[in-house]
């Protein structure tokens, strides 16, 4: 089986996905296609060696609808000869294009594929796309589908987590985010997104709040206590009926930021990076996918890292450094101690709780960053994990090679 | 049968059905509706339809016996009877010549349906009448295109509240709702205003409707903008999503009709009315073929018209008339026992040891009757009367000429005695002596009456004003007369009443007992009590075993229980007896110490109370919900069974309107016997055998049960 080796990372900064967010007036297809223009110019790419565009994207309505892969691609001057296609796993989008890309290239169809994903939160709102899963009453009453903050609080529930302990993360996450902005630490991934005029409109990621303390977070109310009120908490406990009540701990500043984003991946052969020119940075070593228990949501994971340590034959004390995407607090708290992983070794830049977390985009941001970390450290080993709409997990592992 | 008539160019067609007291839709009357609708059609000289009643309620709705004439059949055939409905009223709606609804009075289910499918709804304004989709109350759906039309007509939100509620409006909220077009002051005037609008309106369209351009007739049309927000819109996430968690709350999944009823208007509503009848009509097909509708038919609307016109009742005892009442004890349920009697307009003597004692009782009614003024319940103007009839009093020489007496003092029997000693004879002339005991046997207690035979137990329950179940005591030497008046007087209270025998516990506190009974074996086996507590309310019960336990008080489970001790019925290491005395022995016995199985804070809620682990350390092994409920549920049924095989109740269907009206056995099962239908009497016995092996001999089937599963018929 050929290899899959990561070339090259490229993202947008964060804005906040709002009206009043610094990238509110920059169509999501201006974003993408920014990563895809860079990506060609600063490897000095002929696009024409890519096969296709892989891209995530959860709300693919309206602006974000018809193939925006596809659109990006002519749009940012690539090739006529490469495809477009857009995917949506929920959250884990991005990291599932990478993986996609990966397989492809492993199989042997294909050369070389530009992977991440996209997501305007400010422009199409998450959840406006509708879905059976959560609007159907029929499936929402069988399967007991609840808002996502329902479940990340159940989480909390079941695993114990109290406020003290999900506030104390979210603090340490944004304190991580402002040392690395501090110290330049996603220059290499970043590039800054300008309008159509040359001036800058944002160059760093925008949420990061310096001075949040467990204080501070102290004082906001649970974000998703008044949602369990209207029959989610009870929906929830038909199936968790050993809990008489779900406790509320997550809230605006523990959860993870809405935001406006973009993330590529140039992902392709040994033989096309002999081509092209380009060394190549990693290479991706295994990755799962896993369904779990809908209700509880987002404890996919676990059983998805389980599933790939398996598949590389490794163990978790293999692995260097871990990207847990911070949807909530609860959810890397949980990985840590299922694992006996170590905070010090896991989202050492911060998270989506200080950072940001565009839907689509998201996979492909936390691989890249990982990357660059394990670059930065000169580590081997690097995990990036996503929990996933639905109830499911996704896992990727890794391997940076040059030391 | 129904009345064709032609007023000018006018067609009226009134339903006058001589066949049954109210106008239903039935197998009689859908073909003479239709054929009446034909002949109309068919007249090129009528320009319009008027619809109408003879009697004082427009249409009652479906003929419930041709629902349950079909429950067991092949779906095909449950898909007839609403199929001919919608065939006919689609028709009504496209046949291009106006139609409008006189609603004289009630229309209720099918009966507002046929309202639904004319063009305008013309109701007469009169404080009897109610209009609504009600059909959920019942355990199904509006199968005659209620799911569809509402909606379309009001927005889904209020549409979906009214169904899923069942909810009966009168007629000037109907209008406020937009369930009703117009009103009128009088049965002309709705007359005038119905011939007025169809000379205004030759051709009417519903707006969900559109003229086929190639072949002129009137189809549904694609695309129709919902009022307030499509299905597809942010209201319509909201509605389905947060909607379909908060209907799970209230039905923790076990009634199937009101998830149709969202479900139809979820999927009926993302395509045009021609399409969607056909998805209501399974939906409908469905959930008139399941269990749930069949039991809860047969139990709460079939059973309990019976039992409301006192099938119990002895028959050739001529009917009786109880005028004054006397009630001894003005606590609070003899308090209770004079408002609902009062508002009978009955003659109430309510007598306490001190007058003061029998005012306060009576502040009671004071109280009930000024709340229901100020939520617009109670007529202003009738008050007065009400209270009028209350005689507080502490002599019981006012007690004279009594047609019937119940005393309601405190659970003694000596006290008991007493009362009974001083009141029965101011009792007039046949006059009956009544105990409102919830737990001394009835044959004990008339030992203090000088009249054996006209001694009863009147079991209220709490609080009276509310439960509608009156649980009637028949003892030894109790006379059919004796009976027939309690009977009769039960009929004028309207409440439901039940006929049991004399034994401990009577029939309802004898098997809700055993609910609580199992929640403190579970707690005993270290199950942890949350989830025991959910697995009742899962099963759907109305509150948890052990919180019911503190609501009774954990003292009075103490004194039965050790009552059943010292007369022998009762082991010594009963669990109810022991985790009682040791509740009793910590001072916690109750919700009235605040402190029991729950602790109680001053906002009025409540928390189990953290020492049960200590007491009660939880099982490394914990049961499934499922088994929980299973414990929970079998274990009631199995007492009912008992008790109906010991006679201590005496038909099946009071032993089911019993369970629902007196404990709050889940009604989805149709009641506490109908249960073991519901789960299947095969089922039944196999899986108390399974109960029994493992959890204990309670659970065991009696020889008789077995003996019937072999017929596979419960009585």
């Amino acid at each position: 089986m050929a290899e899959a080796f990561i070339y090259d990372a490229v993202r947008t900064p964060r804005g906040r996905g709002k009206s009043d967010g610094a990238l509110h007036d920059v169509q999501p297809i201006q974003l993408l296609t920014t990563v895809l223009r860079e990506i060609r110019d600063r490897n000095q790419l002929d696009t024409a060696l890519v096969d296709d565009i892989i891209m995530g994207c959860v709300t693919p309505i309206g602006e974000q609808g018809a193939d925006i892969a596809r659109t990006a691609a002519l749009e940012a001057g690539y090739a006529e000869s490469v495809a477009g296609v857009q995917l949506n796993r929920y959250c884990s989008s991005g990291l599932e294009a990478i993986n996609m890309a990966g397989a492809y290239v492993m199989s042997g169809q294909v050369d070389a594929i530009v992977a991440g994903g996209v997501e305007s939160m400010s422009r199409v709102p998450m959840g406006s796309d509708g879905g059976a899963l959560f609007m159907n009453p029929q499936i929402v009453a069988r399967h007991k589908i609840v808002p996502q903050g329902i479940s990340a609080d159940l989480i909390a529930t079941k695993y114990g987590y109290s406020r003290q302990d999900v506030d104390t993360f979210a603090a340490e996450s944004y304190r991580r985010a402002v040392d690395a902005q501090a110290g330049n630490r996603f220059a290499r991934t970043l590039v800054p997104i300008k309008d159509d005029i040359g001036m800058t409109l944002l160059d760093r990621d925008e949420g990061v709040r310096p001075g949040t303390t467990v204080e501070s977070l102290g004082k906001l109310k649970p974000a998703f206590a008044a949602l369990g009120q209207m029959g989610l908490d009870a929906l929830a406990l038909l199936k968790y009926a050993q809990f008489d009540t779900i406790n509320h701990v997550h809230h605006a500043g523990n959860s993870s930021q809405i935001v406006d984003g973009a993330a590529g991946v140039l992902i392709g052969s040994k033989a096309f990076g002999e081509k092209s020119g380009l060394k190549p940075r990693a290479r991706i070593k295994a990755f799962a996918i896993v369904g779990s228990e809908p209700t509880i949501m987002l404890t996919g994971p676990i059983p998805a890292t389980h599933k790939v340590l398996k598949r590389a034959g490794m163990t978790i004390s293999d692995i260097d450094l871990f990207e847990v995407n911070e949807a909530f607090a609860a959810i890397p708290l949980l990985f840590m101690d299922e694992f006996g992983v170590d905070h010090s070794q896991l989202n050492v830049n911060g998270g989506a709780i200080a950072l940001g977390h565009p839907l689509g985009a998201t996979g492909a941001i936390i691989s890249a960053t990982l990357i660059d970390e394990l670059e930065r450290s000169g580590k081997q080993f690097g995990l990036a994990t996503l929990c996933i709409g639905g109830g499911m997990g996704i896992a990727t592992i890794f391997e940076q090679i040059n030391f | 049968m129904i009345n064709y008539s032609l007023d000018q160019n006018i067609a009226i067609i009134t339903w006058a059905m001589t066949s049954s007291p109210m106008n239903v839709l039935n197998d009689e009357s859908i073909p003479q509706f239709e054929a009446a609708l034909e002949q109309a059609f068919a007249d090129e000289s009528v320009k319009g339809i008027i619809i109408t009643s003879a009697k004082p309620e427009f249409v009652a709705g479906a003929d419930l016996k041709m629902i349950l004439r079909n429950n067991d059949k092949d779906p095909a055939e449950m898909l007839k009877v609403t199929a001919e409905l919608n065939r006919i009223f689609r028709r009504m709606e496209t046949s291009g010549k106006p139609i409008v609804a006189a609603m004289n009075g009630t229309a209720l289910g099918g009966g507002y349906e046929i309202c639904l499918a004319c063009h305008h709804r013309i109701a007469l304004n009169s404080p009897k009448s109610v209009i609504g989709l009600v059909e959920v109350t019942i355990g199904l759906l509006p199968g005659g295109g209620g799911t569809q039309r509402l909606p379309r007509m009001i927005g889904i939100q209020a549409a979906l509240s009214l169904m899923l509620e069942g909810k009966k409006a009168g007629v000037p909220e109907a209008l406020k709702l937009g369930m009703v077009d117009e009103i009128a002051d009088s049965p002309d005037d709705m007359m005038t205003k119905a011939k007025a609008w169809i000379a205004a309106n030759p051709t009417p369209l519903r707006p969900w409707d559109e003229i086929d351009r190639k072949t002129g007739k009137i189809v549904g049309k694609d695309n129709f903008k919902v009022p307030g927000g499509n299905v597809q819109s942010a209201v319509g996430a909201q509605t389905f999503g947060a909607g379909t968690a908060m209907l799970m709350e209230k039905t923790k999944g076990n009634y199937p009709a009101p998830l149709a009823i969202m479900a139809c208007v979820y999927e009926g509503l993302q395509v045009n009315m021609d399409r969607a009848i056909m998805i209501e009509a399974r939906y409908f097909v469905q959930v008139a073929t399941s269990k749930v509708a069949k039991n809860m038919i047969q139990t709460l609307f079939l059973g309990m018209n019976e039992a409301n016109k006192g099938i119990s009742r002895p028959k050739e005892v001529p009917k009786t008339d109880v005028k004054k009442v006397g009630v001894l004890g003005a606590g609070l349920m003899g308090a209770g026992i004079a408002y609902v009697s009062a508002q009978a307009g009955i003659e109430i003597v309510l007598k306490d040891i001190s007058t003061e004692a029998a005012e306060k009782g009576k502040d009671y009614s004071r109280q009930l009757l000024q709340k229901g003024v100020e939520r617009g319940k109670v007529d202003p103007g009738k008050v007065e009367g009400i209270l009028n009839r209350i005689k507080p009093t502490d002599s019981v020489q006012d007690l004279q000429g009594c047609d019937l007496i119940i005393e309601a003092v405190f659970e003694n029997r000596a006290l008991k005695a007493q009362v009974t000693k001083d009141a029965e004879p101011m009792l007039a002339t046949g006059g009956v002596f009544a105990s409102n005991t919830s737990s001394l046997p009835i044959s004990g207690l008339a030992q203090a009456s000088a009249r054996l035979e006209n001694f009863i137990g009147i079991h209220f329950f709490s609080p009276v004003d509310k439960m509608a179940l009156v649980e009637i005591i028949v003892g030894q030497h109790t006379s059919e007369y004796a009976l027939a008046v309690a009977m009769d007087y039960v009929r004028k209270i309207r409440k439901t009443p039940i006929v049991v025998n004399d034994a401990r516990g009577f029939y309802t506190s004898r098997c809700f007992g055993t609910y609580s009974a199992e929640g403190m074996e579970m707690l005993k086996e270290g199950v942890n009590p949350v989830l025991i507590e959910n697995g009742g309310k899962d099963a759907g019960m109305p509150v948890g075993p052990l919180a019911v336990t503190d609501e009774v008080a954990l003292d009075l489970v103490y004194k039965i229980a050790e009552q059943g001790v010292q007369d022998g019925v009762v082991r010594e290491d009963d669990t109810r007896y022991q985790v009682s005395k040791t509740f009793v022995d910590l001072g916690r016995t109750g919700k009235k110490a605040r402190a029991g199985f729950y602790d109680y804070a001053d906002d009025r809620s409540k928390k189990l109370w953290p020492g049960l682990q200590t007491l009660f350390p939880q099982a490394e092994q914990q049961p499934t919900l499922e088994e929980v409920k299973t414990r929970l549920l079998y274990r009631q049924a199995i007492e009912a069974v008992r008790c109906l095989e010991e006679n201590v109740v005496r038909t099946k269907l009071d032993a089911d309107i019993g369970s629902i009206l007196g404990w709050g056995f889940p009604a989805y099962t149709g009641g506490a016997l109908s249960f073991v239908d519901f789960v299947g009497i095969e089922t039944f016995v196999t899986t108390l055998d399974r109960l029994a092996d493992t959890y204990g001999e309670r659970f065991r089937p009696t020889a008789t049960l077995r003996e019937r599963a072999g017929r596979k018929t419960l009585v």
